[in-house]
């Protein structure tokens, strides 16, 4: 009994500096953001208080809906063939196939690469006059056509074959690890009750993949909240302003545009999508299971 | 802080001899000019500076003004300002002036008659509350068009003179399977384009109805509107590549021979003479087709207010070198732009520079850089209406004045 108090002490006193960075420069600062939204600052904070002046025009910006949108898409989108792609790729690579190391290798690459080399190297890649477009003319299909990334209906999708050409080699490796870790006495199981393979993957594999899936899933969508530099060396938010992005948003009226009042004001509105849309999932799936077992 | 004066009492001593009594006075000077061509130029400005007694030490965020400008406030804020520091003419220093964080420069502005020597428009941009807070630099010409001279006379056109000129030009290089316009189809640059449109085919007042005055009724007259139309049909005289292409790519495509026009600021002429191109021989510079007007932007130095005296004093000397004539033309030939004052020798500057002075000579054609009229706030809000439009071939004239008109309302 006293050996567990003094451990519980130990540990305490272990996250209290981590607990004072957690108030501070996490809370401290947010408080500090949603502060300073409802103000007039320009490039310096001031705390003159306007109301919601801010959030009026922040909604009323044609470019913020646009950011808003595209991040659902983005997120969408991404999120979804990642972890299509990703997982048959891990299933392929189960299979015990010669090279497993290598193979590995190569689709975990890109996502060791920067997300502003991916951006520039898609951005040549995909520009018709230089690219793939060209290319593909060049060997007699002259009328093949691939110009999303200079079309504003099209140019986010382009942002999603690179975040997607990125990403999926890492959810790969997840699902890889997660296969891995489901014993084989259930293959042979299956096998002698005769089961098709592809029902013992929908039926028993992948639900049991399904921490796995959740890691990847909340990986990934960090990923598309804070999408910035990806955007910037895409497209840089274009054609126009058709694959803007909110984090984009922010720092151009951060600094370039000196509107402190208005940026504070985006971000506050990203963390409440944040806080309402993803804590509440998170809860759930990391919460209940733990109450169901008890 | 101490440490850095005992080295420089230490220089001080190692070169001493008896005449050196006062040692010299140090100034640290926060600038974002990194480029071969920026730091050549810049370098000229820290001889000139160390010659009459300074000493510069240099800072130099690489990347541009948006990255190193949040870095130095946060140190002016944060009471570690560096002793001199690089802005764009224009509204951007407003808020450090109003704050009482500058060191006004009036003495030096009087003693070396500041106000005569500039155009009024730059004398305008450096003063808050009757007081000079900054001191200017160069005076970058935004609305140049560039031309291939061998593309065009191989292809029997004449220097365009006025907007149906232009096209007619166009639709020959067209023809001839040459990319008629070089665009780079970022917002910042469309704006440019933009502009100059606006200069050329507008005129001059409806630029500073629309800028300066923000005058909503300036923007839905028949003028703007055309203004737009001749925009929007620049679309079909560029390529599909130019989306997100950055400057100096499109630069190169005229350089090339691969596209006819640019419209572009005049550090393309850097561009131009890293290729071994001449001013009015390989390539030709035009400011317009139509009403010829010079938009005047460029880069000030603050100065912020300083505890220690030497300090203090290196940095009326630092301002009293940037405007000196002699450092002012060292300085704008490596740069590319011309100098602000202007009563300069300019017998060292290139054709094209020669006639932006030409043309600078009469104050009614020294137009303000909108960054100089309106705050950054809407001169780059605006800048995305501009990129949308341009990217929405469907959008109407009349949409994107609306648009115009509601960004200019918000952001005001």
């Amino acid at each position: 009994m006293k050996t567990r108090r003094r451990m519980n002490v130990a540990t305490y006193v272990a996250l209290f500096p981590a607990f004072i960075v957690v108030v501070f420069a996490y809370l401290g600062t947010m408080l500090w953001t949603v502060q300073i939204s409802f103000t007039e600052s320009k490039l310096l904070p001031t705390f003159a208080f306007s109301g919601l002046r801010q959030y009026e025009r922040l909604f009323a910006t044609s470019r913020w809906s646009i950011s808003l949108e595209n991040m659902v898409i983005f997120g969408i989108g991404l999120i979804a063939v990642c972890l299509v792609l990703g997982f048959l790729l891990a299933a392929a690579l189960d299979q015990k196939i010669r090279f497993e190391n290598t193979f590995r290798t190569i689709f975990l690459y890109p996502y060791a690469m920067s997300f502003i080399v991916t951006g520039l190297a898609w951005q040549w890649i995909l520009n018709p006059t230089l690219g793939l477009q060209q290319y593909v003319r060049n060997l007699g299909w002259t009328d093949f056509q691939f110009d999303w990334i200079i079309r504003n209906d099209r140019a986010i999708y382009v942002v999603i074959i690179a975040g997607v050409w990125q990403a999926s080699g890492l959810v790969m490796a997840l699902m890889l690890s997660g296969l891995r870790g489901i014993d084989q006495e259930l293959w042979k199981a299956a096998k002698i009750d005769g089961i098709p393979t592809w029902r013992v993957y929908f039926n028993i594999i992948i639900p049991m993949l399904r921490p796995t899936i959740i890691t990847s899933v909340v990986l990934l969508s960090l990923a598309v909240v804070r999408v910035y530099d990806l955007v910037l060396a895409l497209t840089g938010g274009g054609p126009g302003i058709s694959t803007d992005v909110p984090a984009k948003f922010i720092l151009d009226y951060l600094f370039g545009r000196a509107n402190i009042g208005l940026a504070t004001a985006a971000s506050s509105i990203l963390l409440v999508i944040v806080l309402v849309i993803i804590t509440p999932w998170l809860y759930y799936e990391y919460f209940r299971p733990k109450r169901e077992r008890r | 802080m101490t440490k850095a004066l005992f080295g420089a009492a230490a220089m001080v001593a190692l070169m001493a001899g008896p005449a050196l009594a006062q040692e010299p006075l140090k100034l640290e000077v926060f600038h974002w000019w990194t480029s071969g061509g920026e730091a050549a130029a810049v370098q000229e400005f820290a001889k000139e500076f160390d010659a009459a007694g300074g000493q510069w030490v240099d800072t130099a965020i690489g990347g541009s003004g948006s990255t190193a400008r949040p870095i130095g406030i946060n140190r002016i804020i944060g009471g570690d300002p560096p002793g001199a520091m690089q802005f764009n003419t224009g509204t951007q220093i407003d808020e450090l002036a109003a704050q009482g964080l500058l060191r006004n420069l009036d003495d030096v502005a009087a003693k070396e008659g500041w106000k005569e020597a500039l155009p009024p428009a730059f004398y305008e941009a450096i003063v808050r509350d009757g007081h000079v807070m900054a001191a200017p630099v160069n005076n970058h010409g935004q609305n140049w068009l560039w031309y291939n001279k061998a593309l065009l006379e191989k292809n029997g056109i004449a220097e365009p003179t006025t907007w149906d000129e232009f096209f007619a030009a166009a639709d020959k290089l067209k023809a001839a399977g040459v990319i008629p316009v070089a665009v780079g189809g970022q917002p910042w640059q469309l704006n440019l384009m933009f502009n100059s449109i606006l200069l050329g085919e507008g005129g001059k007042d409806l630029y500073m109805k629309v800028y300066k005055d923000l005058d909503p009724a300036a923007v839905t007259s028949p003028e703007f509107k055309k203004v737009a139309e001749t925009f929007g049909k620049l679309r079909d005289y560029s390529d599909p590549g130019n989306a997100n292409r950055d400057w100096n790519v499109a630069t190169g495509m005229v350089i090339s021979g691969k596209a006819g026009f640019q419209f572009m600021g005049d550090w393309a002429k850097g561009e131009f003479v890293l290729a071994n191109q001449v001013a009015g021989k390989d390539f030709g510079c035009i400011l317009g087709p139509g009403e010829k007007n010079f938009v005047m932007g460029g880069d000030v130095f603050i100065f912020p207010k300083l505890k220690d005296e030497q300090g203090t004093k290196a940095q009326d000397l630092l301002a009293t070198v940037f405007m000196s004539k002699d450092a002012q033309v060292k300085f704008n030939a490596k740069k590319g732009s011309v100098p602000v004052r202007l009563d300069v020798d300019n017998s060292q500057l290139d054709a094209c520079a020669k006639i932006g002075v030409e043309v600078l000579q009469d104050p009614a054609k020294q137009i303000p850089a909108t960054d100089i009229l309106a705050s950054q706030d809407v001169v780059q809000s605006l800048q995305d209406v501009v990129g949308e439009y341009w990217a929405t071939p469907t959008m109407t004239a009349d949409e994107f004045v609306g648009k115009w008109n509601d960004t200019v309302a918000q952001a005001k």
